[in-house]
């Protein structure tokens, strides 16, 4: 991912933030309460024989007989196992609710004014904001906090957002128009508003917000359903084995205590991941938030993971959204640098982006800044809807700038006569995307300016990017298609939609999925709401509408359209991670077994030694080691599944490659060398 | 270990890898409707059976009426069989005079045949007549390779098509696999087997004076018919007791190629009927890449160990050089008999031509281990597949999220309803193998049937539940299965094995057929890279086999260590 942008856009507090740490390790005590556990099998199975080696400890102390030293450590470490994955689901919530709490000091309890008649607002009366209904009109004055989620029907005033996007400049919000709406919480700081309310308190925006990053209302997505059945089946599985072991033993002359029966239990059963997997979906949604973008679910995260095609607006996105002035082409007759003098002279006054391109480009190139004082000196001809011309008239210069045919008009000539070397100029401008300006003085034309859509830098790269990913670009401008085919592939979008009406947009959409494909889009006016509604990732921007804002399942607080990019790189990434332990964790079971199955038959068999590869010192502290890297792996996975593995955007076999190399090979080797390490420790420490 | 041991191994790889294209290619056509080259000929003969079934060919099949159709067809065959066992004695086609089989070994040899097992806890030339052979035995060879390839092909269908809930016509697909596939092959390898000497005759015993002037009486019966649909069918039931191991089963080194052939030829082409089917071969390729390198591991583990023999013969003055000779056949060799022992059981067949309780503890290992990584390599006629496929969408479900997309196969997403089949589908080995193993491993009457103590008592039961819950139906030997609780145990172990399995592979098939397929782009992951293959291999050993380990370090693990110390049992 473009791992510079995320880091300079993030303020992701440090992962050993003292405060979230000790918070988190006494909510991981509170979630020991098994009727929480039940959500997570793995780790439920793992407090049940906890439970089971702690009872038979307290026997071994009282009744005598067993080995209390070794069933009282075994104990302790299967409660770190589960301690240390309720530690990980903990630290990540810790995290959210940091966020969280800065958003309830948004959330006041304010003094409504509701209108008694909507269309008179000298009449109100003060209610609680708690009492609003979806519905009732209010009227929002200056320093008023705006009490819930509504639609401006009147008025215009400056609003500080900042509560909600941590942007402190003020934004407008006026009735009609795509900046219609509002959101509780923030304070409307200029002039007032009428307000119809969308959502009654308690289902605003802001409380779904702070339900969101707090982890409250967070469902299990339906990949992480999956691999729960999953990693459920493979307990059973392993339950089997293990319980079966217990007459296989028998037979063979041994005697398993249920100690060790159950060690080899919870070493084989996928208690890595079992303990992590929800740290890893909270820490995606988290990773989400901080990057100003909430999802209003965790199925549109995994989602955007699998999103292969992006619908992204021209305008913003892919241009600067200007046309700019990048070239002058005379007429014959003139050269470059005179047709640069009358634009520049017939630009001054113009206020206009294109306008100020056109001074920069002259004045910059053809060092005419000198002559950027003089426009005074002249009569400023404003641009008139009738002659769709605009320049100045400066002493016996009549110097005039416009579309082609409105110059042409004005020289009362028609194209036909105008030079055939124009006209070439006038073509290949229009040709490529761009639009021709024509300038003429005293009745002579003098050139033409080439204004251009202009592509922002390394978008290309970007595209590219996506495209070894498996993203395919999809260009979506109002643009007539000949420009918008030259930007296209200016850009190195794979697709474009020209002259793009919502509907458009819709069908595009209902195509690609029609044809398997998943898509991402984002928006902000009413009329793309139809399609962030069938998008499978629409994010909607915060500055947008508020039927928007409802249509889509993300909301971008910083309204700005390229994050969806990231958007998408985020999903990928919580995808990733969630793989990459699973691997990991699975990986480690081939170990476990050469550490324990020759310790749990050394009296029987000591020819199953030649299985000790570990050289582990005795069978005790095989088994005990084994139970301890087994706890500890969880804790030193932590700060792996909050931050989530490295993305890079390559294609899914070389993302694979390396995956299976990392996360699988190395799964196989480190339980061999961390056992090893740990059984060390214990032998020297005398503990087995 | 020889150069020309490892050129036999070599030479039946070749064989069977220049026969996957046009058989996987013919199955391809047969299966998707397309006209083959015996249309003309067996056509009216096909639609004939279906005038008279009442059955409408062209009417597809959701999973349900599928699974349905084939239970029925599988119960009726069960019912058939077993009422067929008990009445041989008055029924005709008994020139030997053999009496009705009892109850609990009936139920177990009807289990065994309609599951594809052939699990035998009897002799076959001393207790079934020629009738029960033929048309009890024979025809369950047939019907059940058919059943396999059905559920294979709809599963496959399943993967190919997207947004439909039918899966084909189980009753035009078993028609189909018997009449165009089993049969003609069957009847080919049958004279095959004629040529090298194997006999075909509806006579009965013939009775023999030997040198020594002893009176001897050697069966004889319809063997070669038999042999042929025993190895392509991978079922492995022999028509005489010591199976492939026997001069009339299989008399020389040719007749034992020609088996292993057989035995691999129709489960390698069906990874290639897959792959065209769902519209790119490499992914069958690729399946059956992984099922050649474990097999070809497995083959080589088997031949060292049984090459290399037991430590403790050289001591009393054995050339080493000769290997492990105990229980096996002199015309075969170590070479043969350890590339039989693994491509029977790494094949579901279970056809054995040596004694696998003789092989060396590491020997008998790894038959044991290819049966319980779920009989895959490539497995049996259409379960092979089938359990592959399922292995393949779990590598997928555990590797897939590693590319940052939600799982898919084959652009199937795979999603909780497809895990919670899954899941329900690999409870089904362990439970059936570890849990009987267990249960006889501590029953006083179960361990009277050993012949062995010790690790080898051990792993004479748990291959006899490995062997019938994986329905491969080799014997380990040494065990005397033919007890009302073997053949009891036994019975259910096969019949969860193929039956519970299948269902919820049946379901899985139901509700990918239903899904869309996403199409393929860079981020997609590739499932026929080398890369895969590996992957795959590795799901295989680690999900598929780990479960299975300190059950096999109790038998034969530690008997090699034991054997290596000097101990023996």
């Amino acid at each position: 991912m473009s791992a510079k942008a995320m880091s300079a856009k993030t303020h992701s507090p440090s992962l050993f933030d003292g405060a979230v740490l000790a918070r988190a390790a006494w909510d991981a005590l509170a979630k020991l309460d098994p009727r929480k556990l039940l959500r997570n099998p793995v780790i439920f199975v793992t407090e049940i024989v906890a439970a089971l080696v702690t009872a038979i400890f307290a026997r071994d102390l009282t009744v005598g007989g067993g080995d209390p030293a070794f069933s009282g450590q075994i104990a302790a470490w299967l409660w770190f196992t589960v301690l240390f994955a309720n530690f990980a689901e903990a630290v990540a919530e810790g995290r959210g609710r940091a966020q969280a709490d800065s958003l309830k000091r948004a959330r006041t309890d304010a003094v409504a004014k509701r209108l008694l008649d909507p269309g008179d607002r000298s009449l109100f009366e003060k209610v609680s904001a708690l009492a609003l209904q979806a519905g009732d009109v209010i009227l929002v004055e200056a320093g008023d906090v705006i009490p819930a989620d509504g639609e401006v029907i009147e008025g215009v005033a400056s609003v500080n957002e900042s509560a909600i996007t941590g942007e402190s400049a003020p934004v407008i919000r006026e009735s009609g128009g795509d900046r219609s709406a509002v959101t509780g919480g923030t304070t409307v700081l200029s002039d007032w508003i009428v307000v119809r309310i969308t959502a009654a308190a308690g289902s605003t925006f802001l409380d779904r917000m702070i339900a969101l990053v707090e982890g409250a209302a967070r469902q299990k997505t339906p990949n992480e359903i999956a691999l729960s059945i999953l990693l459920s089946g493979m307990t059973l599985v392993f339950l089997v084995a293990v319980v079966t072991l217990w007459g296989l033993a028998g037979y063979s002359g041994t005697t398993l205590s249920v100690t060790v029966l159950v060690a080899l239990l919870v070493t084989l059963i996928p208690t890595t991941i079992g303990g992590l997997l929800s740290a890893i979906g909270i820490a995606g949604m988290d990773r989400l938030v901080r990057f100003n973008v909430v999802a209003t679910s965790g199925r549109a995260v995994e989602a955007a993971g699998d999103v292969d095609t992006l619908l992204l607006d021209k305008t913003g996105t892919i241009t600067f959204g200007n046309r700019l002035a990048t070239a002058f082409i005379p007429a014959p007759g003139f050269t470059d640098a005179q047709v640069a003098e009358a634009a520049l002279f017939a630009s001054l006054a113009d206020e206009t982006p294109e306008g100020r391109s056109i001074v920069a480009l002259a004045s910059n190139h053809y060092g005419l800044k000198d002559l950027v004082g003089r426009a005074g000196a002249g009569m400023v001809v404003p641009f008139s809807a009738r002659t769709r011309l605009s320049g100045i008239d400066l002493g016996n210069r009549v110097i005039r700038k416009g579309a082609v045919d409105a110059v042409l008009k004005h020289l009362n000539t028609t194209s036909a006569a105008a030079p055939r070397a124009f006209h070439k100029a006038v073509d290949e401008i229009a040709r490529s995307g761009g639009t021709p300006l024509a300038v003429a003085e005293n009745g002579r034309l003098v050139g033409v300016i080439h204004l251009k859509d202009v592509v922002k830098p390394a978008i290309k790269e970007r595209f590219d990017a996506l495209r070894a990913m498996g993203i395919k670009t999809v260009m979506v401008t109002g643009d007539n298609p000949v420009t918008a085919a030259a930007i296209a592939s200016e850009a190195g979008v794979d697709d474009f939609i020209a002259e793009a009406t919502p509907e458009d947009k819709l069908a595009y959409i209902r195509a690609e999925q029609a044809k398997g494909r998943l898509i991402a889009m984002c928006g902000d006016g009413t009329n793309d709401a139809p399609a962030l509604a069938q998008a499978d990732v629409g994010v909607a921007m915060q500055t947008g509408t508020q039927a928007a804002r409802e249509a889509g399942n993300m909301v971008d607080l910083d309204s700005d359209p390229t994050k969806l990019i990231e958007v998408v790189e985020i999903g990928k990434q919580l995808l990733m991670t969630r793989g990459s332990l699973t691997t990991f964790s699975i990986a480690n079971d081939v170990a476990k077994y050469f550490a324990i199955v020759p310790a749990l038959f050394a009296a029987t068999y000591p020819e199953l030694q030649a299985l000790n590869v570990m050289g582990l010192a005795t069978p005790q502290s095989a088994i005990l080691s084994a139970v301890i890297f087994n706890a500890l792996i969880i804790v030193a996975l932590i700060p792996l599944a909050l931050k989530g593995v490295a993305y890079r955007p390559v294609g899914a076999a070389a993302l694979l490659r390396r995956n299976l190399l990392v996360y699988g090979l190395g799964g196989f080797v480190v339980p061999f060398l961390g056992i090893k390490l740990i059984d060390l420790a214990v032998a020297a420490l005398g503990f087995a | 270990m020889t150069l020309a041991g490892w050129l036999q191994i070599a030479c039946l790889f070749l064989l069977v890898l220049l026969a996957v294209k046009p058989l996987g290619g013919y199955m391809a056509r047969l299966f998707s409707g397309e006209r083959t080259l015996l249309a003309s000929l067996l056509g009216p003969l096909e639609r004939g059976f279906y005038a008279a079934a009442g059955v409408d060919a062209r009417k597809e099949q959701g999973w349900l009426a599928y699974a349905l159709a084939m239970l029925t067809f599988n119960a009726a065959g069960f019912a058939f069989l077993y009422a067929l066992l008990r009445l041989q004695d008055v029924l005709p086609g008994n020139p030997q005079g053999f009496a009705g089989v009892a109850p609990d070994l009936a139920f177990n040899t009807a289990a065994s045949f309609v599951t594809n097992t052939n699990w035998q806890s009897y002799g076959g030339e001393t207790t079934m007549s020629h009738l029960s052979q033929m048309a009890g035995l024979t025809v369950q060879n047939f019907l059940s390779a058919a059943t396999g390839m059905a559920l294979a092909v709809a599963l496959i269908r399943a993967l190919a098509r997207g947004g439909v809930k039918t899966l084909g016509n189980f009753w035009v697909d078993a028609t189909r696999a018997t009449l165009y596939v089993l049969l003609p092959l069957a009847f080919l390898v049958a004279l095959a087997y004629v040529a090298t000497g194997v006999p075909q005759t509806l006579a009965g015993a013939v009775e023999a004076t030997t040198v020594e002037g002893a009176r001897q009486t050697i069966a004889l019966g319809p063997v070669a018919s038999q042999e042929a649909i025993k190895q392509l069918g991978t079922n492995g039931g022999g028509f005489f007791n010591a199976n492939s191991a026997h001069p009339f089963e299989n008399p020389t080194p040719l007749s034992n190629l020609i088996t292993l052939w057989c035995i691999l030829v129709l489960p390698a082409a069906l990874t290639d009927t897959f792959g065209r089917m769902v519209g790119d071969r490499r992914q069958g390729a690729a399946l059956l890449a992984a099922m050649a390198l474990l097999l070809a591991a497995a083959i080589g583990a088997t031949y060292w160990a049984e090459a290399s023999g037991n430590p403790l013969l050289t001591a009393l003055g054995l050339d080493p050089a000769a290997g492990n000779m105990e229980g096996k056949e002199v015309r075969f060799g170590v070479a043969a008999s350890a590339l039989f022992a693994a491509v029977t059981t790494a094949v579901s067949c279970g056809a054995v031509n040596a004694m696998h309780a003789s092989l060396t503890p590491i020997g008998g290992l790894v038959p044991m281990f290819l049966m319980q990584l779920g009989e895959i390599l490539p497995g049996g006629v259409g379960s092979g597949l089938y359990g592959m496929l399922v292995m393949a969408i779990l590598s997928v479900f555990v590797a897939g999220l590693m590319v940052g997309r939600t799982p898919e196969y084959l652009g199937k997403k795979i999603g909780a309803k497809e895990m919670k089949l899954l899941v329900l589908a690999i409870l089904v080995l362990p439970l059936a193998i570890l849990g009987f193993s267990a249960v006889a491993a501590m029953l006083p009457s179960a361990l009277a049937s050993l012949a062995n103590a010790g690790p080898h008592g051990l792993s004479e039961i748990l291959y006899a539940y490995t062997s019938g819950a994986a329905n491969n139906g080799s014997a380990f030997a040494g065990l005397s299965a033919n007890t009302l609780w073997y053949n009891t145990t036994i019975g259910l172990a096969m019949l969860m094995g193929r039956f519970a399995y299948v269902v919820p592979v049946m379901a899985i098939a139901g509700s990918l057929a239903a899904k869309t397929r996403v199409p393929v782009s860079a981020g997609t992951l590739p499932t026929h890279t080398p890369l895969f293959v590996a992957l795959l291999s590795g799901v295989i050993l680690v999900l598929g086999g780990l479960q299975f380990f300190p059950a096999l370090a109790l038998g034969p693990l530690v008997e090699h260590f034991l054997m290596l110390a000097g101990k023996l049992f």
